[in-house]
């Protein structure tokens, strides 16, 4: 498979949204054949943690959508404008958006995370880990999943180097 | 009649494509695998799948808002 196109991707956010870029491309890369390596550093260390806390957060962020993902139609149609102010103030509120996207993510047939983390892993997509950054947060290698490589930048650009594609996630 | 059936209906983008994938793993050259399918992007998706892979692209069709694609594996 010497001549398998190569994808390399730098993941770098920890959030339930930003967690699905990383996971979408690499395994639908790797069942287009592609050989893939996903580079996990600052917070996107959290998507490869064996207990996943994966939260949203609407606040400070206008593209996001709030809507409602249960009652008729019309209902969900509404798209609520919750000032940042409140959204800062009430307690809760991004446990709220967490379970409200969680959700709408269910009902629209969308994976969830831990089932497209499982599929890449199926797929042999090789994560690799930042050691640096898994020293500077305190985590301990037990807190993440099994499979990981840990390793460095000069780690990453071994593969980047003769990647096709590289993608700063 | 195909080989095999795949029922990806109610799936959403990027599943469709990587059970298909995992599917045709079980497949022998030559043998076809049928998939059912609501999400409208897959349309799109089979053809560059089947373009990327190798594996032809039998059938694309909509009856009812549902996609069928029949894929025969790369010899």
């Amino acid at each position: 498979m010497s001549e398998a196109k190569k994808l390399a991707i730098i993941a770098t956010k920890g959030t339930l949204d930003w967690a699905y870029p990383p996971f979408i491309l690499a395994s639908t890369a790797a069942a287009l054949g592609y050989e893939v390596q996903v580079f996990f550093t600052f917070y996107g260390l959290q998507l490869l943690r064996k207990k996943l806390e994966l939260k949203v957060s609407p606040l400070g962020n206008p593209g996001m959508p709030m809507k409602m993902p249960f009652g008729p139609k019309w209902f969900k149609g509404i798209n609520w404008n919750i000032p940042n102010l409140v959204q800062s103030l009430v307690p809760g509120y991004e446990s709220l958006a967490t379970t409200l996207m969680k959700q709408t993510v269910k009902n629209n047939g969308v994976a969830s995370i831990p089932e497209l983390r499982e599929l890449c892993q199926e797929a042999e997509v090789k994560f690799i880990a930042c050691q640096m950054t898994v020293e500077l947060f305190g985590f301990q290698h037990s807190d993440f999943i099994d499979g990981l490589e840990f390793g460095g930048a000069a780690t990453f650009f071994e593969f980047a180097g003769e990647s096709d594609i590289c993608l700063f996630i | 009649m195909a080989d095999k059936e795949l029922d990806a209906r109610g799936l959403n983008c990027p599943l469709p494509i990587l059970r298909t994938k995992k599917m045709l793993n079980e497949l022998t050259g030559g043998q076809t695998l049928r998939v059912v399918a609501t999400d409208p992007g897959a349309v799109k998706d089979f053809q560059a799948f089947a373009k990327q892979t190798g594996n032809e692209l039998l059938e694309s069709g909509e009856t009812n808002g549902e996609f069928t694609f029949i894929l025969k594996k790369k010899a």
